[in-house]
Order: C-alpha cells, then sequence, then structure tokens
C-alpha cells in the first residue's frame, strides 16, 4: 500500500520576475500510473515540477495529496510526503562518491559511520531493482545512465511513491534509455506513480498512460496515449504543423577544406578524450559528429578552433596546418566556431548586443581603427545582423543577456558566418531552442552549405544529424565506431555504434 | 647539542599551535564553500579578549572561554555577509580583518605594558614527560597543544566519517544538489563559519595568554594570512594540516636558530612569509584538478535563483 493514490495540482500560477512561468495549471496523477508532461523548451515543465518538489513556491494554487490540500516549502517536507525528483542535471557531487551521494539525501543515515551503515542497505535495494554500480565509485566516474540510476536509488529509499523525471532520457543511449523504460514499468507494477517530463514524442507515446500538454506555462491539452497520434500531440505542442523534414537538396561536394590526420587529445582529467581521428571535410558538405555527451566532442571542437592543443596529430585547413595555433590565427584562416554553451562561451553577457555581434572581429579594419573601435559600422553591422537573422530584440542597445537562448543563438550564427567562413564549427547549435528557432537555425545551416562552406556539426540530437548532414561519424569514447555517408543503411544501426557495442569499419577518407 | 634539538622541536610545536589551530578552523569554513579572509581579524580580536578576561579574573580558562564566544560571534559579520545577502567573500573577509585588528588594537590599549600575573601553565603529564628526548618535547606543553591536535583529528572525523561532515562538503562541493537532498545550505555555512571564527580565535588566545603573557598590538603578526594559505597547502585536509602547520612552527623557530650566524634579524623575520609565497607558488604550479579545491568555494549560493 503506497501512502499516494492521488496526486493533484490545482490552479498553480508561479512567475519570475514579472514573467509568467506557469499559469493555471491543473494536473493530477493516480497510483501506478505514468503521465507525460509534455511541452517545448521553456513551456514551464521544470518550472512546474520544482514548485511540486518544494524548490520553489507558487504564487497561487494548491497542491493536494490523497484530497487533502498541503504546502511544501522545501524539497525535505516534499520528501518526507513521498515525492522524489530525478532533475534534468543531476544533483549529484561529483567528486564525491556513489555512497556519500545516497547517505547525503538519505533520511536515516545515522550520525555516525553514516557510509558503513548505507552500504548495507543500498546494496540489498539494488539487487531488487536490477541496477548495477559500483558503490564505491566517485560519481566523475559513472556513466550519464549510472548516474542516472543513482539518483532513482537516491529518491525511492527516500521512500517516494511520486517519481518526478525531469527530460531522463536526453543524456542517454537508445539502449540505457530501454533499460530505463524497463525499471520504470517494475516500479509501475509496484504502484509508483512516475511523470514523465519530455519533449520527445517518441518516449511520452512509448512509456506514458496519460499526457498533459503545456505550451508557455498553460495547459493545451489532455490525452490518453491510446487514443492519440504523434501528429496531434505535435500540433498541440506547438501550435501548428511541424515540418519534420526539411528538403536537403543533393549538392555535390567540392575542394578539401579540413583535414584532421590522427589527433590525440588529453581531456580536464588527463585522460586520453580523442583518440587516433582521422577524417577529412569538404565545401558543400554538412559533417556530422554524433554521440552521447562526453565522448569527445567538446576537446575535438576546442582543439579544431585553437582553445586546446592537441597532444599529437595534425589539423590542416586548405592544406595550411593550424595545429595548436591561436584561435585568432585559425579564425583569420577562415574558421567560425558556434560554441556548446553559448551564455559561457558564445558571448560576453554583460555586453552590449552590438559588441557582441564582433566578438573574434574587432580587430579586423572594418571595425577598428588602430585602437579604436569604429562605432558607428559596429552598430550597423549589428542592425543588419538583427534584421538578417531574425534577431527578436528590441534595440541594438540592450545586453545581450536579456534576450532568449534562440535569440542569441540566432545572433552568434549571424556573426560566426558573416564573413562567409571556409569551415563552420557547430557544436549542438540547436540545444534548448524551440522548435521555430530550430527550424530556422537548421536552414541556416543548409543556406551556408550551398554558398559552399563546409560545415562540421556536432550533436546529440540524431533528426537533426539525418535531417541535416550528408555524412555521418559516430564517435564512442574518444573513437570513431564508423563514418557513413547520411543514405547508408547501416546507419539504422546507429544506437548501436553510440554505445560502443558496434564497429564499422573506417575505409573513408580518400 | 641533544639540549638544542629537544629546545628546537618544543619551540616548533609551539609556534605551530596557533597556525594548527587556524588553519583546521578555515578548512572546516572552506570546505562548506565559503572563504573567509577575516582570520587575522578574528586572531586578534580573540587574543585581546582572551588576555583582557584572564587579566581582570586571573583565570585563564575563562579567558579561553570568553575568546572562543566572542569570536564566534564576531565571524558572524562574515557569515551574515557572505551567507544571508551573499555579498563578495573576499571583500567582506578583508573588511573584518581590518575591523578585527582595528578593535583589538583599541580594546588592548589600556593593558599595553601589563604582563599577567597567571598565565596558562604548560601541562606536564606525570611519567610520560620524564622519557627522554620524546618525553620532554611532547609531554610538557601548553594546553593549547593538545586541544589543536585534539580538534585536527576532531576535524578530520567530523568532515569524514559523519553526516554533518557529507553535508558540509557536499555544500561546498554543490549547494544546490544539496540542497535538493533536504539539506538547509545557509544553516551549515553559517555554522562551519562559526566553527571557523572559534578556531581563529583561540589560536589568538595562544599567543596572548599562553606563548607570551603580554598584550602587544599586533601580536597576530601575519599568522592568519599563513593559515589560509596552510590551507591551501594542506588541501583542505585537517591532517595534512597538522605537519604542514608544524612545518611552519619550524620555519618560525629556524629565525632564531639562524640569527647567531650573523644574518640580521630583519632579514630572517620574512621567513615564514616567504617560506608561504614559494609554497603557494609550488602549489599553483601543480595541477589544478588534482588540488581537490571545494568546487563551489567563495561562490554565493542564491536559493531558488534559476
Amino acid at each position: 500500500m503506497k501512502k499516494i493514490q492521488r496526486l493533484e495540482m490545482v490552479d498553480i500560477s508561479k512567475s519570475f520576475h514579472g514573467i509568467p512561468a506557469n499559469k493555471n495549471i491543473n494536473l493530477h496523477v493516480e497510483s501506478g500510473e505514468v503521465l507525460g508532461l509534455l511541452g517545448e523548451n521553456g513551456a514551464g515543465k521544470t518550472t512546474l515540477m520544482n514548485i511540486l518538489y518544494g524548490l520553489y513556491q507558487p504564487d497561487s494554487g494548491d497542491i493536494r495529496i490523497n484530497g487533502k490540500n498541503i504546502r511544501i516549502h522545501n524539497p525535505l517536507e516534499s520528501i518526507s510526503h513521498g515525492i522524489g525528483m530525478v532533475h534534468q542535471h543531476f544533483m549529484l557531487v561529483q567528486n564525491h562518491s556513489v555512497i556519500e551521494n545516497i547517505a547525503l539525501g538519505y533520511k536515516d543515515t545515522p550520525f555516525f559511520f553514516p557510509k558503513v551503515s548505507i552500504r548495507k542497505k543500498v546494496e540489498a535495494f539494488s539487487k531488487e531493482f536490477n541496477f548495477s554500480i559500483d558503490f564505491e565509485k566517485k560519481i566523475w566516474q559513472l556513466s550519464a545512465g549510472e548516474q542516472q540510476r543513482v539518483e532513482i536509488i537516491k529518491a525511492l529509499l527516500n521512500g517516494a511513491d511520486v517519481l518526478i523525471l525531469d527530460e531522463p532520457t536526453s543524456v542517454l543511449t537508445p539502449q540505457e534509455i530501454a533499460e530505463l523504460f524497463s525499471i520504470l514499468e517494475a516500479m509501475k507494477k509496484n504502484g509508483h506513480m512516475i511523470i514523465f517530463i519530455s519533449h520527445k514524442l517518441d518516449e511520452i507515446t512509448q512509456i506514458c498512460d496519460r499526457v498533459t500538454v503545456l505550451k508557455k506555462g498553460e495547459i493545451v491539452g489532455h490525452a490518453d496515449t491510446s487514443d492519440t497520434d504523434k501528429k496531434a500531440l505535435a500540433r498541440m505542442m506547438v501550435g501548428r504543423d511541424v515540418i519534420f523534414n526539411i528538403n536537403k537538396e543533393k549538392i555535390e561536394r567540392g575542394k578539401k577544406v579540413l583535414t584532421v590526420d590522427r589527433v590525440n587529445i588529453l581531456g580536464d582529467k588527463g585522460n586520453m578524450a580523442v583518440k587516433d581521428i582521422s577524417f577529412s571535410l569538404y565545401r558543400n558538405e554538412i559533417f556530422g559528429i554524433a554521440g552521447v555527451a562526453g565522448n569527445g566532442q567538446r576537446e575535438l571542437a576546442e582543439t579544431i578552433t585553437g582553445i586546446r592543443e592537441a597532444e599529437s596529430g595534425e589539423i590542416l585547413i586548405s592544406d595550411k596546418d593550424i595545429t595548436n595555433k591561436s584561435p585568432r590565427h585559425i579564425y583569420d584562416e577562415g574558421v567560425s566556431h558556434v560554441p556548446e554553451e553559448r551564455i559561457r562561451f558564445g558571448i560576453a553577457p554583460g555586453l552590449h548586443l552590438y559588441d557582441n555581434a564582433i566578438l573574434k572581429q574587432h580587430h579586423l579594419d572594418k571595425f577598428s581603427k588602430r585602437m579604436f573601435i569604429r562605432y558607428p559600422r559596429v552598430k550597423d553591422h549589428a542592425k543588419a545582423l538583427v534584421k538578417d537573422f531574425k534577431v527578436a530584440a528590441h534595440t541594438i542597445n540592450t545586453e545581450i543577456k536579456n534576450l532568449s537562448g534562440g535569440n542569441i543563438q540566432k545572433l552568434i550564427l549571424g556573426r560566426e558566418t558573416s564573413d562567409q567562413p571556409a569551415l563552420l564549427v557547430a557544436s549542438h547549435p540547436t540545444y534548448g531552442l524551440d522548435v521555430g528557432a530550430t527550424e530556422y537555425l537548421r536552414k541556416q545551416l543548409l543556406d551556408l552549405r550551398r554558398q559552399g562552406s563546409a560545415i562540421l556539426l556536432f550533436s546529440e540530437d540524431l533528426e537533426e544529424i539525418f535531417e541535416l548532414c550528408d555524412r555521418v561519424a559516430v564517435i564512442f569514447d574518444g573513437e570513431f565506431t564508423g563514418i557513413l555517408d547520411a543514405d547508408d543503411p547501416r546507419l539504422c544501426d546507429i544506437g548501436m555504434l553510440m554505445a560502443g557495442t558496434k564497429r564499422i569499419d573506417i575505409q573513408d577518407t580518400p | 647539542m641533544e639540549d638544542i634539538i629537544v629546545s628546537v622541536l618544543f619551540r616548533t610545536l609551539v609556534a605551530g599551535t596557533p597556525l594548527l589551530l587556524a588553519t583546521v578552523g578555515e578548512v572546516i569554513c572552506e570546505r562548506s564553500g565559503i572563504l573567509n579572509l577575516g582570520v587575522e581579524g578574528v586572531m586578534a580580536v580573540g587574543a585581546v579578549v582572551a588576555f583582557m578576561v584572564t587579566y581582570n579574573t586571573g583565570h585563564p580558562w575563562v579567558g579561553v572561554l570568553a575568546a572562543l564566544i566572542v569570536g564566534m560571534i564576531f565571524s558572524l559579520i562574515h557569515s551574515f555577509a557572505s551567507v544571508t545577502l551573499q555579498a563578495n567573500q573576499v571583500v567582506s573577509g578583508l573588511a573584518l580583518t581590518m575591523l578585527g585588528l582595528g578593535l583589538s588594537g583599541m580594546l588592548g590599549k589600556p593593558y599595553v605594558g601589563k604582563p599577567l600575573s597567571i598565565k596558562m601553565q604548560n601541562w606536564e603529564f606525570p611519567f610520560l614527560s620524564d622519557i627522554p628526548f620524546v618525553g620532554e618535547i611532547l609531554f610538557k606543553q601548553s594546553p593549547f597543544f593538545y586541544l589543536a591536535v585534539f580538534l585536527a583529528f576532531g576535524a578530520w572525523f567530523l568532515l569524514e566519517r559523519t553526516r554533518l561532515g557529507i553535508q558540509i562538503r557536499s555544500t561546498g562541493e554543490n549547494p544546490r544538489a544539496t540542497e535538493t537532498q533536504g539539506i538547509n545550505v545557509s544553516m551549515v555555512r553559517h555554522l562551519c563559519v562559526i566553527i571557523g571564527g572559534g578556531f581563529s580565535a583561540l589560536a589568538g588566545a595562544h599567543l596572548s595568554i599562553s606563548y607570551s603573557k603580554s598584550w602587544i598590538e599586533g601580536m597576530t603578526a601575519g599568522r592568519g594570512w599563513i593559515a589560509i594559505a596552510l590551507t591551501i597547502f594542506a588541501l583542505w585536509n585537517p591532517g595534512r594540516a597538522i605537519w604542514a602547520s608544524f612545518l611552519f612552527g619550524f620555519i618560525f623557530v629556524l629565525q632564531y636558530l639562524l640569527q647567531p650566524l650573523g644574518i640580521s634579524p630583519n632579514f630572517l623575520a620574512i621567513l615564514p612569509y616567504a617560506a608561504t609565497l614559494i609554497i603557494l607558488l609550488i602549489i599553483s604550479l601543480k595541477d589544478h584538478r588534482k588540488l581537490n579545491a571545494p568546487a563551489m568555494l567563495a561562490e554565493p549560493y542564491k536559493r531558488g535563483e534559476r
């Protein structure tokens, strides 16, 4: 018998700095049920669940358990009511062991020698649900799937009857997703209720019993997954029909632009993050590198753009050696970069929009004369970018941090492509953007390809990879497990390639 | 010769005692993610309070207790600014040091040149202190020495073997994750700053009522700053703090040892500070990721922000 039979959220509203994130939300979950919470990024799903978990206080509205009103002031109260949450960004202490992380949140952890007694409990518990994890390992040594299991153990050990999973599959391989779903099925049979937050239609229809769709902080529809289809859900979520296929014309690839020859790169922890990777990239071509985050993509992108040094190997741009040259030197050779984590590496958040429009180009004659910036020209340039790339900003005089993620990304892409780069390195360019902005940015990449640039695209989003790329390489643990043409039928095994359980011999690249 | 060695080692432990106390306090504080640059100031306040109370009551232990309490309350300034107000911890810590040094100078003015009639007596352990060599070095020390070593082991046990320790360390590594586990991050940080302040005040008390028996303005002489450097040198580990502190204690003694060689005492006086500089230099050459500094050290944590 579970403590919670029915959980309701009634008329919940919450705003941040006057901007509403949730407006009059009503939803309910019952024992043994999986409720999907579907919506684009920024639709308010996470805010709503953080309210349920006690991290935020609602401005108005009630939470009811078994019909009784309760107030949840902090996570501790929420845990004691039987609510557990697995956050999208795992709430784990990277430098601590699995046991220490579990002991941190477990309510019956003894004061003295906590690790000893927790270990006994956890080992018994993990056998029941078939989690296989080394409890002595530090969190940073675990794969994303293992870290997620630690989070689930944490919640269940505290007696969670309701488990909230926020975008649980975003960092998992297809195999790991299957494992997660079988754990969820087992929990469902056990009488747990699960709230599954996602913007991926496939997963929602696969695992959920019912689905509630959020848009711009409001509920736009409820549905039973058994009598609805993906198209209908997508329409609800976006408010219009989404084009699921961008038309990509066939273009003959041109001259060779980038040569990467047997490159080895050290990662932050002193491990070899990229091992002996070689490939070439041509004009009019988009070369995709697919893989689960943390398999060497970031290191490779940073080395090509000059932010990180290669241990060995050679990188050539149009036959000129740029290995371990400075970022500016590499930029001047025609290599642009749309970095991952756009807020941290793509912009200077506190500077004006127009300053950000010329980062990396301020030294060029067209924007400066000796030590002075030519602001009239800079502003004209910024205005042109805002117009051409449909950046929604009232004025170019605003601090760029006031723009939304999608608009910041449009400006970055505009900036990086305004000089017709020979090569554009784009890392997760549409990560975290809404469907509208994503579609727009992808079209821009295809335009750039038509105009003759070579594009190296790092992405975890397979849909994006298939939509845009002419060739696809799959990276696992710093090595390519295959390089294939986008129409190669063997790409249906991409999940296995990403998990490193399969390899396709690389006969590429002439 | 043996006499000299015994005397040098004895004085090494004496000189290392305040460093150990202050370092362990700073380790606890920094493990929770709060950088406290106010150690020097709290130490000075602890020293003057211990001296004043001991002078007026005639009971050194009452002086110690008073210093401990005042030091903890005084550190509240830093915890209020850095935890409650989420202010810049460097600025707030520096303010605490300046305030503490100024305050101690003012309060101590009437006591300048008046030695204590009763100072903290060294403990002489029966039998143990009769052991040749070892006994003379280890078992005739000030109570502060035993307290410091005991507290260092205690702090290690607290951080590594208790639930509160996991909470403190997690708070310094990832306050948001810690909060989602239902732990009050602010309370943990307040607690650690206050405990750290208590340790600093004890270090100060050692200087004014055990190490010397008179009040001199500025008698902390930068030991608080050395303790902050030692925190890094000890890699935020109270166990390592023990030998790091006594190593520096030895460097303090070294200046007296080298004086007979005709080196200018003014030049020798810079030895501990020069050594601090060199050690920070060596540490900063090491791979930063292997230092294991608390990941969120000196980063204010704002609740409910996204």
